[in-house]
């Protein structure tokens, strides 16, 4: 399993739409001062940095080497990673694989984006194969919208089931001071915004945020020396794929189902919903958060809707998921799935603020990108 | 600026190639520091950030020292003339990239008070009698607009005839 790592500190941008006061550069190296401030360290602490986001979105292809000014990389081993919607779980894979190795000691992920400055949807609709698909799913909201039709009419799920999932995320964002939209809402209110792609509507869909994260992994030796109560990575799994919309397996969900078989057979979870004590996943649409419970095996098929309903998922329920109000409050694409490995690993630091879970000792965090592409991570207070 | 999407398919042989142009329109933050910056430019004003750090003022300004990773805010007026350090000459046109037809020259220019080089146009000039370590200054534009361009150029400045 290589090098014990874990997280030790954690820095976001306070997100937003437009951040015009800010360029790229310097949007990055807020979230980089805020991680070395979290962990009490200095730009001398880390050995190697990845950083990531979506090349479309800024029309900037060498983020790595640009970006040095606010990332802090100057004469450091610098490397870009960029997988769409899951960039930012590939980021958080990449560090620990960076301190894994045993090849570097302290090593900073920073996820980033601001979706301001083009046409997301656009930019987005580049990923589908230019031939065959794009013409047909332009951006992001099709194929779920069409996967949420399926579900709702194989296991006689409705729109408002998909609607407390919003509502749940959306007030969630109200104790999270650095989520984008913070709004009280009502699972009328979901009902009644307007429709984007049937069944889905305006807010039960993630917003374009302007925002960057960075997380700091050390490894065993000097991660206890950082931090009071590191995150330890238990483990981490990549699953993508690319196969045509048309194509996908929507039932069995094969990716979303791999990725989360690993990371529990590696952490040695049977029961997800027993022995989870918190979740950040990347729900991109509310309904993605009625469907994707199930394929990651914390309930069986067609029963997530009675589980949303009971308020399982609530922050005061058995297994409460996105304390941080999720993607549905915040979305700086780049940034976003390393939001969810950065809010985790904070539950099990502690330091969540006003969106803190007691006593969490396992969380996970997933990240979800493009053609149905998944990743997972499973932190735990205690070590591997 | 719309988003334009144009297809085409060309056939040869039996063979289709789906040929497509995509334009995305971009709307790009200049930031408090390159806004006033350019503010300056529109006054007729060459602004830098001194690192109190390294001691060295950065023109065109940055917000965090690449060297030191200081926080920037110590803004400064620099001069509007100063060396050459270097230069090219360009010797083919590129309408949709290059500000002015070729033949052009541009070069690295360290104002007067700065630390590090401006790269910019060099115009007014005898292009085969450019030559490092010579002293030029900044032609600004009759109506600035607020971008690198509200400095048109750089000319030689005329050394006082003794004669």
């Amino acid at each position: 399993m290589g090098t014990r790592t874990a997280i030790v500190g954690v820095g976001q941008t306070y997100h937003t739409s437009k951040r015009k006061d800010v360029n790229g550069q310097e949007l990055i190296n807020e979230a980089v001062r805020r991680a070395l401030e979290d962990a009490d360290l200095t730009l001398k602490d880390i050995d190697a940095i990845v950083i990531g986001n979506m090349d479309h979105f800024e029309a900037i292809n060498c983020v790595d080497c640009w970006s040095v000014d606010g990332s802090g990389a100057f004469m450091k081993p610098i490397m870009k990673v960029t997988t769409g919607g899951s960039t930012g779980g590939t980021l958080g894979s990449c560090a620990y694989y960076h301190v894994a190795s045993g090849l570097f000691d302290v090593v900073m992920a920073i996820g980033w984006e601001k979706n301001s400055e083009s046409d997301t949807q656009a930019a987005i609709s580049t990923c589908a194969d230019p031939i065959l698909e794009r013409d047909f799913f332009g951006g992001a909201i099709g194929p779920n919208a069409a996967e949420y039709a399926m579900y709702m009419k194989q296991y006689g799920a409705s729109e408002e089931d998909a609607a407390m999932v919003a509502v749940r995320d959306h007030n969630n964002a109200l104790n999270n001071p650095y989520a984008h939209l913070r709004k009280h809402i009502t699972v009328e209110d979901v009902m009644n915004s307007p429709v984007l792609c049937w069944p889905i509507k305006l807010l039960d869909s993630c917003p374009r945020s302007d925002g960057a994260c960075a997380v700091i992994y050390a490894a065993e030796g000097r991660a206890e020396k950082i931090a009071s109560r590191p995150a330890w990575v238990h483990a981490s799994a990549v699953s993508h794929d690319y196969v045509y919309f048309g194509d996908y397996d929507w039932e069995a969900m094969p990716t979303l189902e791999a990725t989360a078989s690993r990371v529990y057979k590696r952490a040695g979870i049977v029961n997800p919903l027993k022995e989870i004590d918190v979740m950040e996943l990347y729900l991109p649409f509310s309904t993605c958060g009625v469907i994707w419970m199930e394929h990651m095996w914390v309930c069986g098929r067609g029963e997530s809707p009675r589980l949303i309903r009971e308020g399982v998922f609530d922050m005061d329920g058995e297994l409460p998921v996105n304390p941080s109000g999720g993607v549905l409050s915040t979305n700086p694409i780049g940034a976003t799935a390393l939001i969810r490995i950065g809010e985790a690993a904070l539950q099990i630091m502690n330091k969540a603020g006003s969106r803190q879970v007691p006593n969490v000792n396992t969380a996970m965090a997933t990240a979800f990108g493009s053609c149905y592409w998944f990743e997972a991570t499973i932190l735990r207070s205690g070590k591997p | 600026m719309e988003n334009e999407t144009t297809f085409e398919i060309q056939e040869k042989d039996g063979l289709l190639v789906h040929q497509g142009v995509i334009r995305v329109p971009y709307t790009w933050a200049a930031g408090e520091v390159a806004s006033r910056f350019y503010a300056g430019l529109r006054e007729k004003k060459v602004l830098g950030l001194r690192c109190p750090a390294c001691k060295v003022v950065l023109v065109p300004p940055k917000k965090v020292c690449h060297r030191c990773f200081s926080d920037l805010t110590d803004w400064v007026e620099v001069g509007d003339e100063g060396v050459l350090q270097t230069f090219t000459v360009v010797h083919y046109s590129e309408p949709d990239l290059h500000p002015v037809e070729a033949p052009f020259a541009y070069g690295i220019i360290k104002l007067d008070g700065a630390d590090t080089g401006m790269t910019h146009l060099i115009g007014e000039a005898d292009i085969k009698g450019l030559k490092a370590g010579m002293r030029l200054k900044a032609v600004f534009r009759h109506q600035p607009q607020g971008n690198y361009l509200d400095i048109a150029y750089f000319k030689p400045i005329e050394e006082a005839n003794h004669g």
